[in-house]
């Protein structure tokens, strides 16, 4: 193998430089602090998990896992979301606890590294899990303290899509009736956006005129409320109108908390071909090529974990959240102090006043410093011939 | 800049094409073929246009520096990429096959195929039962079976007169290869003001 150069990391890994830090730990206090204010209470899991566990209950396929091998030879993940350690715990040491649980995180998750670029094989995630409550009430809160969250962090320009997989779901049953492959068909061209593939096959399937228009009609159920409207006139099952009942009353919660603005609608939305069972959704902002955030209600989750709580929750990219954010470079800079080793105590006196004002002030001996390209709110020169620079 | 739309067009043969569908339209950019720019802006249209290899079209569109662009089928297939496929716009018509010298089977040890597309003759391959090995080529696939280096070519066909010219037989068709309208799945969200009527006038033309 070619020997590895000093500077490089493992394929996907990145460093995160003061800079950068800075912006994120900025964006996640902002983001955390409103999820607190919510009432939610943050927890931490391991990183390792097994395989036949999270790993299997995650949401993420099993060939975009992190593999390893612990001394025993047992088949360890690193974890891909911090959604399923949640619902293990939730299942496990907290299912005394009264719910619903109102829990939250805040941490790195990893992907199977990928050759190409801007796909890292770590990043941060913050979230929120709300397990335990099946009503709207419980979708709309998560969804209105998603933008709350997103508006917290100063984004102004954001837009949540919002859809319900029952909806689909039921309008391909009531279509294919017992046809399960033909149904599941379908829902793939949705999953993969090939709306070219999904009419063509369209084409092909035996069906009448009006539920192939049916059918044609799903790919435009998309925008404002309105939409809910025509979602609910061109259907007549159970399961639909349920969804789009739910859909509507979320719509009004929503008003009430004052976000709906942020919200439209489209009723093909498939975040996932099995992982979610009511509403989901997913959040863009502009500039931003892939997804900012996302979430819905997933209840097939906490049964791998023997427990028949029904969640909800989100994830946000801590890395996409800075880069959609307007870059407010925070050029301030610390106070430097400069000494000389006979002023070394004058010094250290101004630097321990100024740091219980609350400034960040650097004491630095004059012989060791170099010119860089820092910048200072302010340099304090207590050598000789050294003038105070504001 | 920010309600403009980012078109990633293909350079070369389909741009003609694509274009002549894109004035039909009401978007005119016949005459900027001649141009060795690969930005060019369309103030009257707010329209921004990115001359791009039509092999990357859909890397540009997935990653969100285009918002849309037209990309050949082959290579949605090939590189599976997170976008929206939104219309067939039934240009550049031709289609995926395999192809070899007559008469001559498989080779019963290591299957070898050469192609460009590695990932679409991988899997079809899988699907009638063979296990095959790629000989990944860039240009001039046919020359692969001619001297030997494999027993088939996945590549694709339009006319067929390459391969006659070069002996060469086609023996299973894959897939119809048109080109299709894509969009990146933010932009497909953010910038539906710009995209729906688009698509829609598009819609009627194919």
């Amino acid at each position: 193998m070619a020997n590895r150069l000093m500077f490089e990391k493992p394929l996907g890994m990145r460093d995160t430089l003061p800079f950068f830090y800075q912006q994120k730990r900025k964006a996640r206090e902002a983001v955390s602090n409103k999820i607190e204010s919510w009432g939610y209470q943050f927890l931490d899991t391991p990183m390792m998990e097994y395989l036949e566990t999270v790993g299997e209950a995650s949401a993420i396929e099993e060939t975009q896992l992190f593999k390893l091998l612990d001394q025993q030879g047992h088949t360890l993940v690193l974890r891909p979301d911090l959604t399923s350690p949640i619902a293990r715990v939730a299942a496990s040491q907290l299912k005394e606890q009264g719910y619903p649980l109102r829990l939250s995180y805040d941490g790195p998750v990893f992907r199977a590294q990928q050759i190409e670029g801007g796909k890292p094989a770590q990043f941060e995630q913050v979230g929120v899990e709300y397990i335990g409550e099946n009503s709207i009430y419980a979708d709309a809160e998560v969804i209105a303290l998603q933008i709350e969250t997103l508006k917290a962090a100063g984004l102004n320009e954001f837009q949540l899509t919002v859809g319900h997989i029952g909806y689909v779901k039921g309008l391909l049953k009531e279509v294919f009736g017992d046809e399960e492959e033909t149904q599941e068909e379908f829902l793939r061209y949705l999953y993969r956006k090939n709306y070219v593939g999904f009419r063509k096959a369209l084409e092909q399937v035996e069906l009448s005129g009006e539920n192939k228009a049916r059918m044609k009609q799903l790919l435009s159920l998309r925008g404002q409320k309105d939409v809910l409207a025509t979602a609910e006139e061109i259907t007549t099952n159970g399961a639909c109108h349920r969804a789009t009942r739910e859909l509507k009353q979320l719509q009004n919660l929503l008003e009430s908390y004052g976000v709906s603005e942020y919200v439209s609608f489209d009723l093909n939305l498939i975040s996932h071909m099995s992982y979610y069972t009511g509403i989901l959704f997913e959040g863009y902002a502009p500039h931003l090529g892939s997804l900012l955030c996302n979430g819905g209600r997933y209840d097939q989750l906490l049964p791998s974990f023997q427990s028949t709580a029904s969640a909800t929750g989100f994830a946000i990219r801590v890395d996409r959240l800075v880069e959609a954010m307007e870059q407010h470079a925070d050029q301030v800079g610390p106070v430097l102090v400069m000494y000389e080793p006979h002023t070394f105590d004058q010094g250290l006196q101004v630097a321990q006043e100024l740091r219980a004002e609350g400034e960040q002030v650097i004491l630095q001996n004059k012989a060791y410093y170099e010119e860089g390209q820092n910048s200072y709110k302010q340099v304090i020169d207590l050598t000789e011939g050294g003038a105070s620079v504001e | 800049m920010n309600n403009w739309l980012t078109i990633a067009m293909p350079k070369g043969r389909i741009f003609e094409e694509a274009a002549e569908l894109l004035q039909k339209v009401g978007y005119d950019f016949t005459d900027v073929e001649d141009s060795r720019k690969l930005i060019l802006d369309f103030p009257e249209y707010k329209v921004r246009l990115m001359m791009a290899k039509p092999m990357d079209v859909v890397t540009y569109v997935e990653y969100g520096a285009a918002d849309c662009g037209i990309a050949g089928k082959d290579v949605l297939l090939e590189q599976d990429r997170d976008v929206y496929e939104v219309l067939d716009l039934k240009i550049s018509g031709c289609y995926l096959a395999v192809a070899g010298l007559p008469d001559k089977p498989l080779s019963k040890i290591a299957p070898k195929i050469a192609t460009k597309y590695p990932r679409v003759a991988s899997e079809y391959f899988r699907e009638q039962g063979e296990q095959i090995e790629i000989i990944p080529l860039n240009g001039s696939i046919e020359l692969a079976p001619l001297i030997g280096l494999t027993d088939r070519i996945v590549d694709i066909v339009s006319s067929g007169q390459t391969l006659r010219e070069n002996g060469l037989v086609e023996y299973e068709k894959i897939a119809d290869i048109t080109s299709r309208f894509i969009v990146n799945p933010v932009s497909y969200r953010i910038k539906n003001e710009q995209l729906d009527p688009l698509i829609e006038a598009l819609s009627e033309y194919v």
